[in-house]
């Protein structure tokens, strides 16, 4: 099947303890679109992607409720949680090189989950480090340790991690809040690179960003999704909520 | 004013040499005691508390580090935790001659394993436990909380992280906690004075397997407190060469945990 939804959630609810953060989101990710995702903070975008690869299970006192499914599969039932989240490569805010070498960095997760050639692992960390545009800043010393890169170098090593598990999703979590304007722009031609080749949902804080990079723009609200678009009707000037138009015009949020 | 603190340590690392030189010698460590203790050497004691110690950090150490892992990488915060957590920081203040007591009624008694190495070195173990349980724990709470999240949204098990990414990144915290146990358990008298040591023991001097398990055998801390005060008529420098050794083998593993923590330091990954 290469039509149809990558991710569907139907009337997904999550909260933790009493604190409401996903009120009833009804929402699906087409496959290889870039959905965007915008909103101020605190409007559950984080514990949407949390709940899409299940590492809201790691949460002290977060409950979702509703049905979440990614490729067909209701994410409360699959069986195998580490295989969920190999299917989706994940990028955390902040850049996090694993205290180990470059190379290792990307080889780990293929590792763990138990390839052990040598030729293929290199085969395998060459491809990701070039995807993301690090291989040749880095090729001569994939030894060293991924906690030394600069941020901006980290955050490229994050997304080649992310990409060493051959996800079909890629979800990204405001990736550009740490680093450069230079670097951010380098990121955003290595996903326009990568867009042809999976599904990939955008996190934003930065509305401009959603507006060069997505096919369609959701703008989330307090825990509601306020509307989802084509990304040009949504930066145009009659989105369907006015709220939406104050949002992406900088009058609100 | 800090520099004061020094002073004490110098006085009485100064004034246990002074006293003790004269018997001071490589055939004082190596020869057993003699004459009912006023003559001879230490060898029986040295050997006993190398064996105390060996055995009771082999026992505590893997059960320590696992349990802290689990504390730490698996439980969640629920009363379960909350009472182990209390438990372990209330099992680290109890007094040594409680786990003495205990040590007695539980392995000497009840296990019937008699007064013997093995029965002092659990009793120790015990001791040391929830101090490497909680130093490990703290080790582990340090390395960032990020590298661990990065690991699950790769799609690694708690375990693999654990092992691959956590554990080498506080070992050096983990290993100065364990060996600071190391002087806390060679120091300690009394829960090895109803478990296993005794007044005297003679054994093969100079020969490294001189103990078994279950024999009982003497410790350099009892054997200070014996030649000290229960035994008249021993010369005067016979207990001050006892105390340098043992202060001197404290010391020299104090010494070490510094510099393994340096060393694992200096290698620090972030």
């Amino acid at each position: 099947m290469t039509s149809g939804s990558m991710v569907e959630m139907v009337d997904l609810r999550a909260r933790y303890g009493r604190r409401e953060v996903l009120k009833g989101i009804t929402l699906d990710v087409h496959r290889n679109e870039v959905l965007g995702i915008i909103g101020p903070a605190q409007s559950g975008k984080t514990t949407l992607l949390r709940i899409i690869n299940r590492t809201v299970d790691d949460i002290p006192g977060a409950v979702f409720t509703g049905t979440v499914r990614v490729d067909g599969e209701d994410v409360r039932q699959v069986k195998d949680v580490f295989a969920l989240r190999r299917k989706v490569g994940m990028v955390a805010p902040m850049p996090v090189g694993l205290p180990l070498s470059i190379f290792d960095n990307v080889a780990f997760a293929p590792r763990m989950a138990g390839l052990r050639d040598r030729d293929q692992l290199e085969e395998r960390v060459e491809r990701c480090l070039r995807q993301a545009a690090l291989w040749d800043e880095v090729k001569d010393r994939l030894g060293s340790l991924g906690t030394k890169l600069s941020g901006g170098q980290q955050q490229r090593l994050t997304i080649a991690r992310a990409l060493s598990h051959d996800p079909e999703i890629l979800c990204l979590d405001e990736f550009s809040i740490a680093i450069d304007p230079v670097t951010t722009m380098r990121i955003e031609d290595v996903l326009k690179e990568l867009r042809s080749q999976m599904t990939v949902i955008l996190v934003t804080n930065l509305v401009q960003q959603a507006r060069r990079l997505a096919n369609r723009t959701a703008f989330f609200f307090n825990g509601e999704l306020v509307e989802v678009d084509r990304t040009e009707v949504i930066f145009s000037d009659q989105p369907a909520s006015r709220k939406t138009y104050e949002y992406v015009n900088g009058i609100f949020g | 004013m800090t520099l004061l603190m020094v002073v004490p340590l110098v006085l009485i690392i100064g004034y246990l040499f002074y006293q003790a030189w004269p018997i001071l010698s490589l055939d004082f460590l190596l020869s057993n005691p003699k004459h009912g203790m006023r003559a001879g050497g230490i060898w029986s004691p040295l050997l006993g508390t190398v064996y105390l110690v060996v055995i009771s950090l082999v026992i505590a150490t893997p059960i320590g580090v696992l349990a802290a892992v689990f504390l730490n990488e698996y439980a969640r915060d629920n009363w379960f935790t909350r009472v182990v957590n209390l438990a372990v920081v209330n099992l680290a203040g109890v007094p040594s001659i409680v786990h003495a007591l205990f040590g007695l009624g539980a392995f000497v008694l009840f296990a019937r394993l008699g007064k013997s190495v093995l029965a002092a070195s659990l009793t120790l173990a015990i001791m040391t436990l929830p101090v490497i349980i909680a130093s490990t724990k703290e080790a582990l709470a340090s390395v960032p909380m990020a590298f661990r999240e990065a690991c699950w949204n790769v799609g690694a098990t708690r375990w693999q992280t654990t092992l691959h990414v956590v554990l080498p990144n506080s070992i050096s915290g983990i290993l100065t906690g364990v060996i600071l146990q190391v002087s806390r358990a060679a120091g300690e008298t009394a829960p090895i004075m109803f478990t296993g040591a005794v007044f005297f023991k003679a054994i093969q001097a100079g020969h490294l397997f001189a103990y078994g398990l279950f024999d009982q055998c003497m410790a350099l801390s009892m054997h200070l407190f014996t030649i000290s005060t229960q035994v008249p008529d021993v010369p005067k420098a016979l207990p001050y060469g006892t105390a340098v050794v043992l202060l001197g083998t404290v010391l020299a593993v104090n010494t070490l945990s510094i510099v393994v923590r340096i060393r694992l330091r200096s290698r620090r990954k972030w």
